[in-house]
């Protein structure tokens, strides 16, 4: 067994966490006030060819794997950027994968090129306000006429629609058979036609600097070029991406509860109050202790889970219980800096609200911890299905 | 033009110095590493050197233990084209001089139109060693340099040099050396590709021997490490203005002895 990165990705993790911060904590705070998209953040990332990680060799990219990505945006949270940094990355890392694993030549040649140079920009459609975590239930439909689908249907929380140049969608194609819930459906890697597709952005806790959106789809024409793989096989394909999605949303709630831990910890040695340092206090340093032990522990599953994926192993059972526990971690990470901080924790001013904030997100996406436990239940217990 | 830089690798700016059990060392255990900020600015301006004239080559050198081979591979990721890692026991207690004659006789193999250096390293702050490699080697030598112009057949570099309130500009013959001041230039951060490369560039290991060095004890040695001695506190002046101040001034002037 060896626990040792290599050189390249010692050395991705080093310059990535160099690069991110020259963003500072403030960029952010003022990005996250004026709910401005981080730009200049994606432009140095793009000029770095650091979008490019995991697009292959032939189509300008790295050929790197969910590894390296995910010590990639672990440093970009650590590096307090968190989730409004991480996000318009990582929509260069998972939304591909079903492209690159089971995209024609055709499609693959058309788009991954521009993937790199961040002239594509990504929106992931999936999850449909009727349907939840129940995707077999979307209502979506891209009708076959020709050459072409046309789809309708409506999709929610799809991150940076505001922004996006092209979508990957995820519609029904044939009706619902009970027996086989998950075929019938089909992905596409598309355009954002904003003439066919409205997009009406959602307020929320936090990240306001990256948007989320319900989007109403009304007659999109999509050619039949741009199916990602085979018709009716789209739910499959899109497990490819699934998993590294958890994955690496689990090492950004890492990296996350590692920004908040370093600035409790700082203030901690800081902060003098009844003539010593508040860090000095088992009260104050035990919970910094035990988050920064929760914190290696979820980092370990992240790479494990990571590890298998790139060595072409099964890997749902790792990469859930990532999302889980480090969510967990993350969180308590957020909570307990916040405390250490005591009321200047809830000044904005010190940064640890905005991570406290975005935090949150990881216990409920990409998957809510208790559809991660049922997961875990049912296919990795053999306990009976509940719902 | 072939340009040869010479880097050292020091710990982490943030890193908290403690002094190692044997009183003339520093504990190095859970040190971060990188290479010199101001070699950094050398290594930037021979790549920026040779992008302005379409050819050439960059080589990254070093003396230092095993570990050093990181901080050539950041130059390599940087842009550098090879490395050359000056790895031998022989070398552990080298001084700055025994530095320099090791470089030299790199340079002498080498033979570069250039060697850059950064003005100090930031761990001993000797600043000694590229005016010592240029002594070795009979070139002459400018530092502090925060603009150098090649001249188009490379025979000669215009190069600035900053010194109180302006810039003293050299026309120096090639080949030189030139020690890098902050402000030369904006140091780039690798890229992914850069990074990946690297892996696939050559560091070639060398000992005293392949430089034709004997082990020379070394002319400097250090005989013990000293912490700074803590600060000692401030102190608040009570009373009415007119009266604070006077007696600030009395004890700037007669316990500081600052005015």
């Amino acid at each position: 067994m060896d626990f040792a990165l290599t050189e390249p990705q010692e050395l991705i993790r080093k310059e990535v966490a160099a690069l991110a911060r020259t963003f500072s904590l403030d960029y952010w705070l003022e990005k996250d006030r004026r709910h401005d998209y981080p730009w200049e953040f994606v432009k140095a990332f793009a000029a770095g060819g650091w979008l490019g990680m995991i697009i292959p060799e032939p189509y300008g990219g790295s050929g790197l794997g969910v590894t390296e990505a995910a010590l990639m945006l672990g440093e970009i949270c650590a590096a307090g950027a968190g989730t409004s940094g991480a996000s318009p990355i990582h929509f260069y890392m998972f939304p591909p994968m079903p492209v690159i694993k089971h995209g024609s030549e055709s499609l693959k040649q058309r788009y991954l090129p521009k993937i790199p140079t961040g002239e594509i920009v990504m929106s992931f459609g999936v999850t449909e306000p009727n349907a939840g975590t129940d995707t077999s239930r979307i209502q979506t439909f891209a009708e076959r006429k020709g050459d072409r689908f046309v789809v309708n249907g409506r999709k929610v929380w799809n991150t940076n629609a505001r922004q996006a140049t092209h979508m990957l969608l995820l519609a029904r194609t044939a009706p619902r058979d009970p027996a086989k819930p998950f075929r019938g459906l089909t992905l596409f890697f598309t355009p954002f036609d904003r003439s066919k597709i409205t997009v009406r952005e959602i307020e929320k806790l936090g990240r306001a600097a990256v948007d989320s959106n319900e989007i109403f789809i009304d007659g999109l024409e999509i050619p039949a070029d741009d199916v990602v793989g085979d018709v009716g096989q789209g739910f499959y394909h899109l497990l490819d991406s699934l998993n590294p999605e958890r994955v690496l949303t689990a090492i950004e709630a890492v990296g996350i509860g590692r920004a908040a831990l370093e600035r409790a910890t700082q203030y901690a040695k800081e902060r003098v109050v009844f003539d010593r340092p508040i860090g000095q206090n088992q009260a104050i340093a035990h919970p910094l202790a035990m988050a920064w032990a929760k914190l290696e522990t979820a980092e370990l599953m992240c790479l494990k889970a990571a590890w298998l994926f790139d060595n072409g192993k099964p890997c749902g059972a790792e990469s859930n219980t990532a999302k889980l526990m480090a969510a967990e971690a993350g969180f308590e990470a957020c909570d307990v800096a916040l405390q250490t901080h005591g009321g200047y924790g809830y000044a904005k001013e010190f940064h640890v609200e905005r991570l406290w904030r975005e935090i949150r997100l990881y216990k409920i996406a990409p998957v809510s911890q208790q559809m991660v436990l049922n997961y875990l239940s049912e296919h990795v217990l053999g306990l009976p299905k509940s719902y | 033009m072939k340009i040869l830089v010479a880097i050292k690798q020091v710990p982490d700016t943030a890193t908290q110095v403690k002094i190692a059990g044997d009183g003339r060392s520093i504990e190095t255990a859970g040190i971060t590493w990188i290479v010199s900020p101001y070699d950094e600015f050398a290594v930037e301006e021979a790549l920026r050197i040779k992008e302005k004239r379409g050819q050439g080559e960059v080589v990254a050198v070093t003396l230092g233990p095993e570990r050093a081979k990181e901080a050539l591979r950041s130059c390599l990721a940087m842009g550098a084209d090879r490395a050359i890692h000056v790895n031998d026991p022989a070398f552990n207690d080298a001084d700055t001089l025994t530095t320099a004659r090791a470089l030299a006789a790199v340079v002498k193999q080498e033979q570069p139109g250039l060697v850059l250096v950064g003005r100090q390293a930031i761990d001993d702050d000797m600043g000694a060693v590229g005016g010592q490699l240029a002594e070795v080697l009979g070139w002459p030598c400018a530092y502090w340099i925060m603009e150098e112009t090649i001249d188009a057949d490379g025979q000669t570099v215009k190069a600035a040099r900053q010194v109180e309130g302006g810039l003293e500009v050299f026309d120096v013959p090639l080949p030189a050396v030139l020690a890098a001041q902050k402000g030369l230039n904006e140091p780039r951060y690798p890229t992914l590709k850069g990074i990946m490369g690297a892996k696939k560039k050559e560091i070639k290991d060398v000992k005293a021997g392949d430089l034709g060095l004997g082990a020379d004890a070394p002319q400097l040695s250090i005989t013990k490490l000293e912490a700074l001695p803590p600060r000692p506190p401030g102190r608040i002046i009570d009373g009415d203005i007119a009266t604070a101040v006077k007696e600030l001034v009395r004890s700037l002037r007669e316990d500081a002895k600052a005015i």
